[in-house]
């Protein structure tokens, strides 16, 4: 509790207390109301005093000014039974600004404490930086204050301050406060760090390559803080509907206070004036919006704080309530539904080469070793085809070549590789070994006149022949992430109408992506400015509630994130393009987090619905029942206090996030 | 130009209040309050001083809010 708070709850013991005493206390008259002024001071000076305050600055209607008519008018009430001979009733007015007081402190506790509880979830701001000095003592410095260059150090269980490079030591990096990801990340010298991270295990020297403030993590921090600016539809609506409302409302008393009284004296009944104040100051206490204006927001900071601590960064409330209306999902394909990497996905020598390899093995006595079985044959032939083909292209920096080295996987040794000659747009030709090894396309090996097996599988193949004898084909092809399929299931399950796919790729490599992930529709050989093109007729033919989202990983696909009704950009773990772009950032770049995001934005959108309507209900039964005098003044404090707090309660489960 | 201030303020009625207030001073083209993270966003109208208008802001505020605070530096 904050110091104002603690004064507010001194306050109301001492209120309290007082109370409870002058209930016991013998005295009657205008004494009796005199001796109830002092606990009615005591815990309302402060609303009666913002409540003049606001009058004279021409705020008239807020809550300050319903809670002191309505308790000012319950007093004087009882003034006035007492000036007619009856013993009045002072007890209620002072419990009224008791009961509110209690209701505002225990709001203002819950909503401080669940802001502080979001805002630690989203905390990632390093306090200091480490800097060696000459005699080789630590200093703890502002990293706003560490220039670019610098050798920072980050000791075990430190997070990384300031973007860098490692230049000393290796470790392993908890990334999931940026990630949500738990596995932890390995880091050696030489390899770029993203502040943000934990430092698990070892020591490490950083060379800063930015400044803090320029920094993954200072520009986190500034997107996540600046997202509760950008407000939702519903939150507008609230603010609109409590500007009219709550005028509104203190009309209709005035009227109930008046109207009716004066129709009775009109009538020649008696007026029963205290009746009907009693019931319009009911009425007062019972309207304060109070309950939709601070939980709504509260909701969806807690959605907001929910997602990014699973790594979805969402730029703005009204983000998270699109989202809740996707019913479109275009994907980019590369790097969004596949790795976007080329890896070995098979290799398939030819019957020869096994043959040949079994005979050169068994020249070497190696026969124990490998084994007789022919499925340890033909994997020593495998070996050896991937061998000679990382050897042969092992000169080139092509991805092809990058990927056969990253399967073959050993040393390579340059050595023995000799008389490179590469046939641009056909492949290579080399000596490996004293071998003489061509790798390359189908053209390769038609101009060296070869026959070689025409195989229709999608992806890059690059045959090999060893010395004029076609030895078989390697292919390699982009991978389909593993958990792309079960994003798109899930994403089904999460309302997604239609799914559809945008790629520059050939139509046969984009039809087989999109056949094994069960997508709906696909565009394939589409250039940049197709997809952009593409995605609009999309929004064409979408429905007015119906939203399209557009993910891809953020590189040459800015027009697209846009364009879409919401750009999400994936693993944009240092892609500063990418978390600019995008209306909303999975840090990773795992596509489940997706369906993940549409999920919480949900349940985010459900409660706040839940409370609007929850609220309202109440408030307008209980408006009702007021009216015709049904409900006295301790029904109109639970549906005021009552209310708010459940719905502020009902607005901190945004914050939680169920993950499996 | 887009500025970022810290307030202090203590419901969320309050901060829409203030929005309102701010949004009314001369030299100030938009502004954002938000009461969950404590923070005042002015876009100020060009060549205003910024000075200024964030101490005309400020009065305007508290006008309206008697007990909220705007952290000027």
């Amino acid at each position: 509790m904050t110091k104002k708070q603690k004064k507010v709850l001194y306050r109301i013991i001492i209120a309290a207390v007082l109370m409870a005493a002058l209930h016991f206390v013998p005295v009657q008259g205008y004494l009796r109301f005199a001796l109830y002024l002092v606990p009615y001071f005591i815990i309302g000076y402060d609303i009666l005093r913002k409540a003049v305050l606001g009058i004279c600055h021409g705020e008239v209607f807020d809550e300050n000014f319903l809670m002191a008519v309505a308790t000012v008018g319950a007093m004087l009430l009882g003034v006035y039974n007492e000036s007619k001979g009856l013993e009045g009733e002072f007890a209620e007015g002072v419990a009224v600004m008791l009961f509110y007081q209690i209701g505002e402190l225990f709001q203002a506790v819950a909503v401080g404490k669940s802001r502080k509880n979001i805002s630690a979830l989203m905390d990632i701001r390093p306090d200091y930086a480490n800097i060696e000095d000459e005699e080789g003592n630590l200093e703890q410095v502002d990293p706003d204050e560490v220039e670019v260059g610098t050798v920072i150090l980050v000791q075990p269980g430190e997070k990384v301050p300031i973007d860098g490079v490692v230049t000393q030591g290796a470790s392993t990096l908890n990334t999931s406060a940026l990630t949500g990801e738990s596995v932890p990340r390995e880091v050696r010298e030489g390899e770029e760090i993203i502040s943000g991270c934990v430092n698990l295990t070892g020591l490490l020297r950083i060379r800063t390559t930015k400044e803090f403030g320029e920094s993954t993590v200072s520009k986190i921090l500034d997107l996540v803080e600046n997202s509760s600016m950008k407000k939702a539809r519903t939150e507008n609506f609230i603010t609109k509907f409590a500007r009219y409302y709550t005028p509104a409302v203190c009309y209709s008393a005035l009227a109930l206070a008046v109207i009716p009284s004066v129709v009775n004296l009109l009538l020649g009944n008696p007026a029963n004036w205290s009746t009907w104040v009693i019931r319009a100051l009911t009425f007062l206490v019972i309207s304060c919006p109070c309950a939709l204006v601070i939980s709504i927001p509260l909701s969806f900071f807690g959605g907001i704080g929910g997602a990014s601590s699973c790594g979805i960064l969402v730029k703005g409330s009204n983000y998270l309530e699109a989202l809740a209306r996707t019913k479109y999902v275009v994907f980019d394909k590369t790097g969004t539904l596949t790795k976007g990497v080329f890896q070995v996905t098979e290799v398939c020598p030819a019957a020869e080469f096994v043959q040949k390899v079994r005979q050169m093995e068994d020249g070497e006595k190696q026969l124990e070793e490998s084994g007789s079985a022919a499925g340890n044959e033909k994997q020593a032939a495998r070996d050896r085809l991937l061998e000679l083909a990382a050897y042969a292209e092992s000169y080139s920096n092509h991805p092809i070549s990058r990927s056969l080295k990253e399967a073959y996987g050993k040393e390579i040794h340059p050595a023995l590789v000799s008389d490179v000659e590469e046939i641009s747009g056909h492949g290579v030709k080399a000596l490996v070994e004293g071998a003489g090894v061509a790798a390359g396309n189908a053209r390769l090996m038609e101009s060296l006149h070869l026959s070689y097996e025409k195989t229709q599988q999608i992806g890059t193949i690059v045959h090999v022949a060893v010395d004029g004898t076609y030895a078989g084909y390697i292919l390699i092809a982009d991978v389909v992430k593993e958990q792309a399929k079960d994003a798109i299931t899930a994403l089904k399950a999460a309302g997604v109408k239609r799914t559809v796919m945008l790629t520059g790729d050939s139509r046969l490599t984009a039809e087989h992506v999109a056949k094994k992930l069960g997508l709906d529709q696909v565009k394939s050989e589409l250039l940049p400015a197709d997809k952009v093109q593409a995605v609009e007729e999309l929004l064409a033919r979408k429905g007015p509630r119906e939203n399209l989202a557009f993910a891809g990983d953020g590189i040459n696909d800015a027009p697209v994130l846009s364009r879409a009704d919401i750009g999400v950009a994936m693993g944009a773990l240092g892609s500063d393009a990418a978390i600019e772009a995008a209306d909303i950032v999975l840090m990773d770049d795992n596509p489940m987090k997706l369906a993940l995001a549409i999920q919480i934005s949900r349940k985010c959108l459900r409660i706040v619905y839940e409370n609007i309507v929850f609220a309202l209900a109440v408030k307008a039964a209980c408006l009702l029942l007021g009216a015709i005098g049904l409900a006295n003044m301790w029904l109109a404090i639970f549906a005021d206090v009552g209310v708010m707090v459940l719905a502020v309660l009902n607005a901190v489960r945004c914050l939680k996030v169920k993950t499996d | 130009m887009k500025k970022t201030y810290k307030i202090e303020v203590d419901c969320a009625n309050c901060a829409l209040k203030m929005e309102d207030a701010a949004k009314k001073v001369e030299g100030v083209q938009g502004a954002t309050v938000s009461f969950m993270t404590q923070k005042m966003k002015v876009e100020f109208a060009e060549g205003a001083d910024e000075k200024a208008v964030m101490e005309s802001v400020r009065k305007a505020c508290k006008k309206v809010e008697d007990d909220c605070e705007i952290f000027l530096d």
